[in-house]
């Protein structure tokens, strides 16, 4: 049977080159599939019936939220591993992706602003499901803050650690906030259990882009564990000797 | 094909100003976040090998 030693990839001397040669792949896989999902989003899905042109905000405003949740729970599952086994890339990891999914937490927010506007004539409401979205925004801010408040990493961890965790809660409040209450905002747009109740190239466009959003934040969340890594490893022997081969 | 001239692409049936401002503004956050990543990678390894020469500096002054 072939085994991999997993267990070497969570040291942070061998996940540092390994992260660096997947950083630029996946750029490229971003560039590739937002070009292909732009096209279609613009070019090959049809104008919608009741929403004239201004339904192509949803091929940001989905993917954007469907990643800002998700993030969320990624980065709360490596802070629980970091928290429950004392595993230092975890920690880094889970730090590396909260500035992004922040980001696109903004994003969510932003087009569902400029899309609420001409669809229901307000840009904001206080309802169920832009509340939720909007306190995943705080949750991420607050983890962040918290984390880079405490000047000790291992500390600031663990307190972050907690902070990801409870605010784990919102997710599913946030996912499932349009079933439990009353609200202005749309049910899914794609759900597994019955057939997508939008134009098969209108969910083309969109699953490109969520494609191209992945690929993104796992790019971009690479490149910043790197920084992290170098920032908190700066005195071991292994940055020594690559300051010492990169002058 | 959905539009019948550039204009009318960018006219977006109306809907100019919300179509765009979505995009130009998630365009300039992932802009920027690839940008600030960068600009601390930089800082971080000027630092790093700035403190690296300094180290490297002190021990081949120091008499053995």
């Amino acid at each position: 049977m072939m085994s991999i030693n997993w267990f070497k990839y969570s040291s942070p001397a061998t996940f540092y080159p390994l992260a660096g040669r997947l950083v630029p792949l996946f750029y490229t896989l971003a560039v590739l599939f937002s070009v292909a999902g732009l096209y279609v989003s613009f070019f090959v899905a049809p104008t919608d019936a009741t929403q004239g042109e201004a339904y192509r905000i949803i091929f940001i405003h989905v993917p954007a939220a469907w990643m800002s949740m998700f993030i969320y729970l990624v980065m709360a599952f490596w802070a629980g591993i970091g928290l429950a086994f004392n595993t230092r890339l975890s920690s880094m990891m889970a730090q590396a992706l909260a500035p992004t999914g922040a980001m696109f937490t903004f994003v969510a927010l932003w087009t569902g602003a400029l899309w609420g506007k001409p669809t229901w004539g307000t840009w904001w409401v206080w309802d169920a499901r832009l509340t939720s979205e909007l306190i995943l925004l705080f949750l991420y801010i607050g983890y962040m803050s918290l984390t880079a408040a405490i000047d000790d990493p291992r500390r600031a961890d663990k307190a972050g650690a907690i902070l990801a965790l409870v605010g784990a809660v919102n997710v599913p409040i946030i996912y499932f906030s349009v079933q439990w209450w009353n609200t202005l905002h749309q049910g899914a747009s794609v759900s597994l259990t019955r057939a997508p109740s939008m134009a098969m190239t209108m969910l083309t466009g969109m699953l490109l882009m969520a494609l191209a959003a992945w690929m993104y934040a796992i790019a971009a969340a690479l490149s910043r564990v790197r920084l992290i890594i170098l920032e908190r490893e700066k005195h071991t022997a292994w940055v020594q000797q690559l300051l010492d081969r990169k002058p | 094909m959905n539009w019948e001239s550039w204009s009318a692409f960018w006219h977006m049936g109306g809907y100019a100003f919300y179509v765009w401002g979505s995009y130009a503004v998630t365009l300039l956050c992932l802009a920027g976040e690839v940008f600030l990543l960068a600009r601390r990678r930089r800082t971080l390894l000027k630092t790093l090998n700035q403190m690296h020469r300094l180290a490297n500096q002190d021990r081949n002054e120091t008499p053995t």
